[in-house]
């Protein structure tokens, strides 16, 4: 789907006269291999180069060494940048900024509109769409009378509507309350298991990324971890190296094997670590 | 709350004159404002008046609605009346001392003010049935043949569309920049003019800034959906005319025929 080799990206800072004044390089040497149907996050501390990352898979930046395919699509080729667009659908991170009309439904239709679908067609990808995200409701109502969870979903439902095989979402919960993160990652969960669209999660909240099937670790524009959410939280001290946390239980879990108490490695939720304490403690 | 504000001044209800196709709705109010300058006789101003009330009577609004939009121009009609009254010249029936009241003057001075009323309801008519994302549509579909000329139709609908969706969002980043900035001992409600227009720079530098970091960002997502300006685009909603906008066309020009003629006719039988 997503397949990226020694991918390297680098902003260049110009002065008023447009000389060269210093090079970044956000990106370096970046290998992917997403595969259809994947559920992956990415994390990352700010200026790790996630989100340059995102913005290369939609093809808004343009490599300046690698190559990027998406969904078979060459990103640094000027005529298939829509092709890629449609088949990989970006959500952003502030939801005020990235909804055009000021009635739901009209901002979902944007997408498909700009596609240039057939009338008929563009009414019943938008009812799916809003079905899908469970915003049927508020169909006709202003985004500005809406939470942030619900912006963000509504956001959501406009990638939907063009029918994309990937979604990208860009550090969607960033702005959002506890609640509003809750319904915004149950709803990309829903969609990557009931619809099989490719996810990828750009997030630096930890709590989120427990249920993913792989998880990417990227610092200084370089990918430094790889692997399944159990093998990347069993590298504590790897982990906090990258300037990153534990989630919370994994964190517990490994202070009291410092203290000589004996939990496994990578737990990664309260269940699975009562499990491990009630059959190590448990009957006394 | 400042997210629940109106722009315009849509009178939300359900009637004949609310579903008509924009475009209809734009043409007549164009037509009836230069209807206005057709006539020469009370006859004219009967018939407009007429034909105003009942659209009225089946646009479901309330007059009292109609009449807010009449506060603002309260003071040029009455100057435009009084100017009339007391500056035209003809037969005097009223004199004292330097001030003459004629019979043309107070003719023209009731013609003057009928003629501004209607105008002012007629257009109001329209903003009250109308809201602005139709009016939006409306004119997108309906100039689109200026096009041709190089009139970026397309883009001046869409950045119109975009104002009306941020326009509240920005109202409620200028309040909150104005509390954070009280909050430090900002002062905006006393002082000479001078220095409350002053006070006013730390609000708006911040404001443009944001403004301007937004446009970026809603500019990379619209891009990341695909959008590309006018060409092959389609649209949920296109517009459509239906009988009523056919029916309405047609009464539309039978009332333009009706103060043509009726005009003449009073003016040769005079």
């Amino acid at each position: 789907m997503i397949k990226a080799s020694k991918l390297a990206y680098e902003y260049i800072r110009r002065d008023e006269e447009g000389n060269v004044e210093g090079v970044v390089r956000a990106l370096d040497g970046v290998d992917l291999d997403i595969k259809k149907g994947d559920f992956v996050a990415i994390l990352g501390h700010n200026g790790s180069g996630k989100s340059t990352v995102a913005k290369e898979i939609n093809a808004i930046l343009e490599p300046t060494e690698g190559v990027l395919f998406v969904n078979g699509f060459d990103t640094s080729k000027e005529e298939d940048v829509w092709n890629i667009r449609q088949s990989a659908g970006m959500v952003f991170q502030n939801p005020d900024n990235q909804l055009v009309a000021s009635v739901v439904e009209e901002d979902v239709a944007f997408g498909p509109e700009n596609l240039g679908v057939p009338t008929n067609d563009i009414i019943s990808r938008v009812a799916y769409a809003l079905e899908r995200v469970g915003m049927t409701a508020y169909r006709t109502s202003s985004p500005n009378h809406l939470s942030g969870g619900q912006k963000q979903r509504v956001a959501i439902a406009g990638i939907l509507a063009m029918k994309p095989k990937c979604i990208v979402l860009d550090e969607p919960t960033a702005m959002l309350d506890p609640n509003g993160r809750k319904e915004v990652i149950a709803t990309i969960h829903e969609l990557n298991r009931e619809e099989g669209i490719t996810i990828l999660l750009i997030t630096h909240y930890m709590d989120e990324v427990v249920d993913c099937d792989k998880v990417i670790v990227m610092d200084n524009g370089k990918v430094v971890m790889q692997g399944t959410p159990r093998e990347i939280f069993s590298r504590p001290e790897e982990i906090k190296q990258h300037k990153l946390d534990l989630p919370q239980v994994t964190e517990l879990a490994c202070e009291l094997r410092k203290d000589g108490i004996k939990m496994p490695d990578g737990v990664l939720s309260v269940d699975e670590f009562v499990e491990a304490f009630v059959s190590k403690y448990g009957k006394k | 709350m400042l997210r629940d504000i109106t722009l315009g001044q849509y009178y939300p209800a359900d009637s004949v004159i609310h579903r008509l196709d924009p475009r209809v709705k734009l043409t007549a109010t164009l037509l009836f404002i230069v209807s206005m300058f057709l006539f020469h006789t009370f006859v004219g101003y009967a018939i407009a008046g007429i034909c105003l009330a009942a659209v009225i009577v089946v646009s479901k609004v309330p007059f009292r609605f109609m009449m807010k939009g009449l506060k603002t121009i309260w003071f040029l009609l009455i100057f435009t009346m009084v100017f009339n009254i007391f500056l035209t010249g003809g037969t005097v029936i009223f004199e004292w001392k330097f001030i003459k009241i004629t019979e043309e003057g107070l003719s023209n001075a009731a013609f003057m003010g009928f003629r501004l009323f209607f105008l002012i309801i007629g257009s109001s008519l329209m903003t009250l049935t109308t809201t602005p994302n139709q009016l939006t549509s409306g004119m997108e579909t309906g100039l689109r043949w200026m096009k041709k000329i190089h009139v970026p139709v397309h883009e001046i609908a869409m950045m119109m569309s975009i104002a009306l969706r941020f326009i509240p969002i920005l109202m409620e980043e200028t309040d909150r920049i104005m509390k954070a900035q009280q909050a430090r001992g900002a002062d905006f409600e006393e002082g000479k003019l001078k220095d409350r227009i002053k006070a006013l720079v730390p609000v708006f530098v911040p404001l443009f800034v944001s403004a301007f970091r937004r446009a970026n960002e809603l500019a990379m997502a619209m891009e990341a959906r695909c959008y590309r300006g006018d060409d092959g685009r389609t649209s949920m909603k296109p517009l459509k005319y239906k009988r009523r906008d056919g029916i309405s066309y047609l009464l539309l020009a039978a009332y333009i025929a009706l103060i043509i003629v009726t005009d003449k006719v009073v003016l040769a039988l005079l």
